[in-house]
This record gives C-alpha cells, sequence and structure tokens, in this order.
C-alpha cells in the first residue's frame, strides 16, 4: 500500500515543480514546461512496446500463455503512453510550429506505431481461442516490427525534422538548465515507477480473468 | 527449420502451378482486384476530368489504388484453402516454407497482371506523363514484389482469424505504409523527373524491403501454419 | 528394421475439459489398431495427434521408421490419411488433384502410376472430371487415391467406409487388409464390422 503513496506524492510534487519551480526554458518560453510530461510518456510508449515485443518472442520460443498476457497488458500500457505522448506533442507543435500536425517524421514514426498496435488490437479481438490469438498476434507484432526500421530512414527523406533534441550530439553537452534537468529526471523516474504499478495492477486483474474464463468452461 | 532450397522450388512451383490453375478456372480472387482497380480508376478520372494532376497527387492515387485492389484479391489464397477444408489435405503433405513460397509467387503473378493492365489505363484516362519509363517499370515492379511479399503471411493470418472481411487491409496497412512511402516518391520521380541518386535510394530502400518482408515471412510462417 | 507406433502418457485438453489422459501404448508394425469412443470422446482429435495436426497438451507419439524416430517433417511422408475433414480441390480433376499431391511432396508423378491407383478406387474412366461433379462417395474413394499415393508406411482412417455404397465397402476391406501386410493401420470407428480388423482396440471414454 505503501509504494502507490508514495508515487502518488512524487507525481503531485513533479506536476507543482514543474510550474513553481522549474524556470521557462529558452527559446520555448512557458511551452517548454510540457517536456517534463512529452518526453517521459513517449520514454514509457518505447519501453512498454519493446517489452510486449520482447513478451511476443518469448510466446512463439516457448509458448506459455502467460507471456501472451504480459505482451497484451504491455501492448496496451504502451499504446495508452503512446497516446499521451502524441496528445502532449500535438499541443506542443501547434505551440511552437503553428499547427497541431504537420507529419514531422516523429509524429510520422508515432503515428505508425499507432496504427499496428490499433491493427494488433483489432487482430485479437477477432479471434475466439486463446492458443491462436496468442500465437497469431504474436507473429503479426514481430512482422509490424521488422518493417519500422524502415520508416526511419525513409520518412526524414521526405519530410526534414523540426524536433528539437535533448541531447545536442555536436557538442555532447544536454540543452537544459539545471532547475529543469533535476524536475525532468524526477519527472522521468515517476512515470516509471507508474508504469511499473499499472502493468503489476493490470497483470494481476488478467490473470484472474483468465482464471475465471478457465473455471467456467470447466 | 532447415533450408533445402531446390526441393523448396519445385514444391513451391506445384502450389503456384495449383492456385493459377483454380484461379484461371474460378477467377475469383482476379475479378475482385480488377473490378475495384476500374471501378476507382474510373471514378477519380471522372471527377479530375481533362486537368492533368500534379505528379504527388497522381503517383499517390496510383499506390492507393493498387493497394486497396491488392488487399480486396490478395487475401483470397489462404481464405479459400481454410473455407474449402482443403487445408488438411495441404497440411498432410507439403512443409510450410514450400506453401508461402508457391502462394507469395501466385500473389505476385496475380499483382503483376493487374499492374499490366491497370498502369496504362491510367496514364490514359489521367493524361499522366511518364519521363522515366524504365523507372516506373522498376518502381512496379519492386512494389508488386513487396505488397505480395507482406500481403501473403497476413493473408494466412486472416484466414486463421476466421476470415472478418475489412481485417487484411487493418493488418496491412501499417505494415505496408513505408513501402508506400517509398514507391510514391520513386514514381512522382518517374513522372516528373528527379536526382538519379534520389531514385536510387528509393529503389533500394523498396528493394530491401521486398528481402526483409520475405524472409520474415519465412522466418514466422511456421507459427501460423502449424498450431 | 524396427517399425512401430509408441505413444507416452498422451493427454489432451481444451482448457480445463480434459478430452484423454495419460494414453500409453505402443502399434507394433503389420498390425490395425482400432479407436473406438462414442461421437465427442476425442477418436478424430486422438488421430490428428497423432498425424501431428494439432498439438498434444502433454505426452508424446513417436512414430519410429527403421530404427528412426521421425521428426515432424519427416512424418508427412510416411502417414496417408483419410478422413472426413480432409477435403480434395473441388476445382481440380481427379487426376490433377494426384499431380498436384505428388509434386507438392517432392515426388515425380506419372500418368501410369495415376492411372492404376484410379483403377484400384473404381474410378476409370472419371479421372478428368472436376470433382465437383462427383458424388460424396466417389470423393471419399479418391481420398484412398491420394492416401495410397506416396507409398506411406503407416494409413490413418477416420471411419473409413463414410458415403460409400457396397463396393465400395469391399474396396475399404481390401486396402486395409493388405495394408496390414506390410504396415501400420489406424482405424477410428463405431462400426463392428470394421473393430474386427483390429489386432488391438482402444476405447475412449
Amino acid at each position: 500500500m505503501l509504494g502507490p503513496l508514495i508515487l502518488g506524492v512524487w507525481m503531485t510534487g513533479v506536476i507543482i515543480a514543474s510550474f513553481l519551480y522549474m524556470p521557462a526554458t529558452q527559446g520555448l518560453g512557458e511551452m517548454g514546461r510540457i517536456i517534463v510530461y512529452h518526453v517521459p510518456a513517449a520514454w514509457i510508449a518505447v519501453l512498454a512496446y519493446l517489452m510486449a515485443m520482447v513478451n511476443s518472442l518469448g510466446y512463439l520460443r516457448r509458448g506459455q500463455l502467460h507471456l501472451d498476457r504480459q505482451a497484451q497488458v504491455n501492448a496496451e500500457l504502451g499504446t495508452v503512453f503512446c497516446l499521451l505522448a502524441t496528445v502532449t506533442g500535438a499541443i506542443w507543435s501547434r505551440g511552437a510550429w503553428g499547427q497541431y500536425w504537420n507529419w514531422d517524421p516523429r509524429q510520422t514514426s508515432i503515428a505508425v506505431l499507432l496504427m499496428i498496435y490499433a491493427a494488433y488490437f483489432v487482430l485479437r479481438s477477432a479471434i475466439d481461442d486463446p492458443d491462436r490469438k496468442a500465437r497469431l498476434s504474436a507473429v503479426y507484432a514481430v512482422l509490424a516490427f521488422f518493417t519500422v526500421p524502415f520508416l526511419v530512414f525513409i520518412v526524414p527523406r521526405i519530410y526534414f525534422s523540426l524536433h528539437p533534441d535533448l541531447i545536442n550530439l555536436s557538442d555532447r553537452s544536454f540543452n537544459m538548465d539545471s532547475r529543469m534537468l533535476k524536475v525532468f529526471l524526477a519527472s522521468l523516474a515517476g512515470f516509471t515507477g507508474l508504469y511499473a504499478w499499472l502493468y503489476k495492477i493490470q497483470i494481476r486483474l488478467e490473470n484472474l480473468l483468465y482464471r475465471l474464463e478457465m473455471k467456467r468452461s470447466e | 527449420m532447415e533450408i533445402k532450397p531446390l526441393p523448396w522450388l519445385k514444391q513451391s512451383l506445384a502450389v503456384w502451378r495449383k492456385d493459377l490453375r483454380i484461379e484461371f478456372r474460378t477467377r475469383y480472387a482476379y475479378s475482385a482486384l480488377i473490378m475495384f482497380a476500374i471501378t476507382t480508376l474510373v471514378t477519380v478520372s471522372f471527377s479530375v476530368g481533362g486537368f492533368a494532376l500534379d505528379a504527388d497527387i497522381s503517383a499517390a492515387l496510383l499506390w492507393i489504388i493498387l493497394f486497396f485492389s491488392a488487399m480486396a484479391g490478395l487475401a483470397r489464397t489462404f481464405v479459400h484453402e481454410e473455407e474449402a477444408g482443403t487445408v488438411t489435405a495441404l497440411k498432410m503433405a507439403a512443409q510450410p516454407e514450400p506453401v508461402l513460397i508457391g502462394k507469395y509467387l501466385f500473389n505476385v503473378t496475380l499483382l503483376s497482371s493487374l499492374t499490366v493492365l491497370v498502369v496504362p489505363l491510367f496514364l490514359v484516362l489521367l493524361n499522366q506523363k511518364v519521363l522515366l519509363p524504365g523507372v516506373l517499370v522498376a518502381v512496379l515492379l519492386l512494389g508488386c514484389l513487396g505488397l505480395a511479399g507482406a500481403s501473403t503471411i497476413l493473408a494466412a493470418i486472416v484466414a486463421k482469424a476466421g476470415a472478418k472481411s475489412s481485417l487484411m487491409t487493418v493488418l496491412a496497412f501499417p505494415v505496408l505504409l513505408p513501402l508506400l512511402f517509398a514507391a510514391i516518391s520513386a514514381t512522382r520521380m518517374a513522372f516528373a523527373g528527379g536526382l538519379p541518386r534520389a531514385i536510387t535510394t528509393d529503389l533500394l530502400m523498396l528493394f530491401f524491403y521486398d528481402g526483409t518482408a520475405v524472409v520474415a515471412s519465412l522466418l514466422l510462417f511456421e507459427y501460423v501454419w502449424n498450431e | 528394421m524396427l517399425n512401430q507406433i509408441t505413444i507416452k502418457a498422451l493427454s489432451k485438453a481444451y482448457r480445463r475439459r480434459v478430452l484423454f489422459k495419460d494414453i500409453s501404448l505402443t502399434i507394433p508394425d503389420r498390425s490395425a489398431f482400432v479407436i473406438l469412443g462414442p461421437n465427442g470422446a476425442g477418436k478424430t482429435t486422438f488421430l490428428r495427434i497423432i498425424c501431428g495436426l494439432i498439438p498434444a497438451t502433454s505426452g508424446q507419439v513417436e512414430i519410429i521408421i527403421n530404427g528412426q524416430v521421425l521428426t515432424a517433417r519427416e512424418k508427412r511422408n510416411q502417414i496417408g490419411l483419410v478422413s472426413p475433414d480432409l477435403a480434395l480441390y473441388g476445382e481440380l480433376s481427379a487426376v490433377e488433384n494426384l499431380e498436384f499431391f505428388a509434386g507438392v511432396r517432392g515426388f515425380s508423378f506419372s500418368l501410369d502410376r495415376a492411372r492404376e491407383l484410379l483403377h484400384l478406387v473404381g474410378l476409370q474412366g472419371r479421372g478428368h472430371d472436376l470433382l465437383n461433379t462427383y458424388s460424396s462417395g466417389m470423393k471419399q474413394r479418391l481420398k484412398y487415391a491420394c492416401a495410397l499415393l506416396h507409398q506411406p508406411h503407416i494409413l490413418i482412417l477416420d471411419e473409413p467406409t463414410t458415403n460409400l455404397d457396397e463396393s465400395g465397402v469391399a474396396l475399404v476391406d481390401k486396402i486395409i487388409k493388405q495394408h496390414k501386410q506390410r504396415g501400420i493401420v489406424i482405424i477410428a470407428t463405431n462400426e463392428s464390422r470394421e473393430v474386427a480388423y483390429g489386432d488391438q482396440t482402444f476405447t475412449l471414454a
């Protein structure tokens, strides 16, 4: 019970600090505060999708149904955080570039990721048998994953990116004020904790639902 | 997975011949493909009238027509096996890989015969000039190989998922997006001209996409095919 | 060299509904094995597991030919299956069906062999008609031709005489008796006449 409580206090602290303690950023102004939510959400989306991929590959290797449930929960959480990252990104894009959506390479990649997992959920809902559902959706997830690298090459050739980089590669320095960095890192830790907590709850729920299903079919 | 190219090729050709023979007698998949392509093409041409479109727009239109036609017909090979109940006999007789390769070759055949018919019609109806015909042929060829490559294993998935009608399009779209982006970009340059370097990059991208789609399908197909 | 089928602690359950549990037995060479049981007891499932079409929940089926345990891929050319849920291609003729199945198994095909098989199952003269024009009894006869095409060591028959007339039943009788002399026959049935073929029987509850 203590974990969620600490998490709640921590995240509240991050939210307050992001408005009161952290200064407005150079260039981006007040809009820059969204970085504290946008980047960690995107990070968790990538992390959760990667975990879903590992679970899917694990399922294909070993055929254990609990790995499929883990893949499903990770895909769901990845999609929730991906949506958060997309929405915060669009708000920021409106402030910085004047448009909510302009097919920046990162926006394109994130939209394709969302489409892949939307298709993944449609596929899952179309199949009743649990083993078949697990196998086919794992194959689809892995197949889709093979095509993602092509986007990374193709899209920037068509549209140039205006997306700011957090880490400046040429002089290897962080483009961030030290107070901002503190809040940002705190938020990153908070989001990761949030993900871990949500994952634990969802897995427990899915396991219970599975056991209930098994009981009913007896 | 043990790789035996020569026997695989012979067995794949047996599957390909069988599917072609059945298709020739029923024309189910081909008529779906053609009907879809012609209807959309005529609609587009009618609404555009006599104007020539920008190369940007007509390149995108061409690939939208090809993509949705492919979705209308390419799932058929696997769905038919499942519906007719012949899938058990096929599983008892064939290794998974020749089945996939045979069906892939069949889908390539279907798509290229569609392309040969639809693309000239498209160019005529939309008054589209082609500055680099060689590039256009290369893009169409690589594009068909890629469309068929990714669609064949997806067709197998759709067939096992009970052949729900719109599932094929939903599953294929995100997977085929990189192919479509590159193909549209190269087609635009084939219509209106472009830097040789940019064209080569797009064609290379298509080439690698095609290869990746086939290899990934071969690696994953056993999981779809066997229970 | 040793030829036999060894079934070790085979179980199958759909979710928690157990079809059968811990079946262990050995089917020796040159014998017929009959599996009995009421509808829904899992006879077809049992046969499909032996064929490698569906996985068992636990346990193993080892098919041993010439002292070697066959892999899943090697099994294909050693098993001939006749079953109500196995369909042949209706848009192809009988000869084209045989040609396809020979090709896809990696065997060369000859018209003489096709004619010989069609004669055996009593379909001579109908080899070039499309299967869609066949009666269900004729389709059943052609399934025997397809199952024997690659001269498998093991013949698996699910309800062997469905849809067959008297001469068809006699034909099946001949095929089973001949195959018993040189290989293994596995039959799932409830008809007492067919049960009599079994050197060994097993009843699923």
